[in-house]
């Protein structure tokens, strides 16, 4: 976890250069959420965290803060660790 | 980025060409005014398994990489765009699935689609609703164990003979994406005709009346259908638009090649003669050019890269341009004879102007791409 919210950071920063995120804002309402930038969210935690998003994991609520994202790949990996 | 392609990607694409030399072009003309392709060659390409080529092979898809993918669509464009355009449409919905879809749709679906024994056709335009997809007006509504469609969609690129379409459509809670099999009551489709360029892709309206198929045949979510389901299927569509603008570009070139140096005037042949010399070489030079941004494309979508997409999209907008202006330059090499049937390049042009339209029109691309120009992956 503590890798992961800085490498979300770093990846949304690119889109919101003149914020500075912070780990609950709401992506969404601070705006440039196309499906361009949706669809590349998704490459992005696939690629760089080894997990699958689902379609039931398209829950806007997943991807809506930098910690929800982390949130969402923790239980992705979490999911995909043996048991 | 590797540039030179690999041995077997070579021969693929010699397989592709060969293909697309003898089974496509010497009959393009005549498709084109028959506004239709033959079942004959919808099996040839099912037997090659080239529908669904993108899928992967535990789909039982060929799981071709995106390069020698490319290097299918460019040849298959190069003999004639329509036929192209059923493997774009085929492969935008396959992938749409692939990416989207719930694991039973998934282990229903990607075999027949991967084995190209259904069909698939993308139902998102409507006569209000083109480049904002998230304006479509059919209506997906919830009754017990069903989604209740009602609505028109329109230019469905083979709708006449899809056997399942993926369909989006305004839901509570947000677009949705709805698979729909052919034989669904409820749905009607109508032959689309008349249509200027990819003439034979048989288009089709669809009419929804009432039309219900079961719940579990939603893709993705409800609120996401646009944002995630379109938006993946039109990535795809924009990769295979992209390279089979190139085809077009290559086609032209092929055209003008030939008839510069037998066409006469003015005693020399037209290639000798300087301002067509100007022509063909922008005409070479944005071939290559549009090839190489489609080859980065590719090479950042087999490495999942998360700037694939906006790649695509310049692609997609750089080619798609480039087919115009080498179509329209090709036509006016050939003069009087460029302007009649008797020639591939007036078709050449008139597919051309398709591909600035569809999976994102130009301006779409001029809007979008400049957002995403920052981006370093």
């Amino acid at each position: 976890m503590d890798e992961t919210q800085p490498q979300i950071k770093e990846f949304l920063s690119r889109f919101f250069k003149s914020h500075d995120l912070q780990p609950d804002d709401d992506i969404f309402a601070l705006g440039f959420v196309n499906s361009l930038l949706a669809i590349q969210l998704v490459a992005f935690v696939e690629k760089t965290f080894g997990v699958r998003v689902e379609d039931e994991d398209l829950d806007l609520d997943n991807f809506r803060s930098i910690r929800a994202i982390a949130d969402l790949v923790a239980r992705k990996t979490g999911a995909a660790a043996p048991a | 980025m590797r540039l030179e392609l690999t041995a077997e990607q070579r021969q693929a694409r010699a397989e592709f060409r060969g293909f697309a030399a003898a089974e496509i072009a010497p009959h393009a003309d005549a498709w084109d005014r028959a506004e239709a392709i033959p079942r004959e060659l919808v099996d040839r390409l099912r037997g090659r398994g080239w529908l669904g080529a993108n899928l992967a092979r535990e789909h039982g898809g060929r799981g071709l990489d995106m390069i020698t993918y490319g290097l299918l669509t460019e040849e298959i464009a190069r003999g004639c765009s329509s036929v192209r355009s059923l493997l774009t449409v085929h492969d935008m919905v396959a992938h749409a699935v692939a990416r989207w879809g719930s694991r039973e749709q998934r282990a229903c679906w990607l075999p027949l689609l991967a084995r190209g024994e259904a069909l698939a056709a993308l139902a998102l335009s409507e006569p209000n609703a083109g480049s904002d997809a998230a304006a479509v007006e059919t209506t997906a509504r919830t009754d017990g164990d069903a989604w209740v469609l009602d609505g028109r969609k329109k230019w469905t690129t083979f709708g006449q003979i899809a056997d399942l379409f993926l369909v989006f459509a305004r839901a509570e809670g947000g677009p949705a994406a709805v698979l729909v099999e052919r034989e669904t009551p409820g749905l009607a489709v109508r032959p689309l005709r008349g249509i200027v360029g990819t003439r034979a892709s048989m288009l089709a309206e669809l009419f929804f009346d009432g039309c219900r198929v079961p719940k579990g045949n939603l893709v993705g979510r409800p609120g996401f259908g646009v944002s995630h389901v379109a938006a993946t299927a039109l990535e795809q569509g924009r990769y295979s638009v992209a390279w089979g603008s190139v085809g077009i570009g290559q086609a032209c070139l092929d055209a003008c090649r030939g008839y510069a140096a037998e066409r006469r005037q003015f005693g020399a042949p037209l290639a000798d003669h300087q301002l067509i010399r100007a022509l063909l070489a922008e005409m070479i030079v944005n071939v290559r050019a549009a090839r190489l941004l489609c080859l980065r494309a590719g090479w950042l979508r087999d490495a999942g890269d998360p700037g694939a997409p906006a790649e695509t999209m310049a692609a997609k907008y750089f080619a798609s341009t480039m087919a115009t202006r080498a179509a329209n330059d090709a036509v006016q090499i050939h003069g009087a004879n460029g302007l009649t049937e008797e020639f591939p390049v007036a078709r050449y042009l008139r597919d051309a102007r398709v591909m600035e339209v569809i999976e994102g029109s130009t301006q779409i691309q001029q809007i979008t791409i400049p957002l995403f120009d920052f981006q370093e992956f």
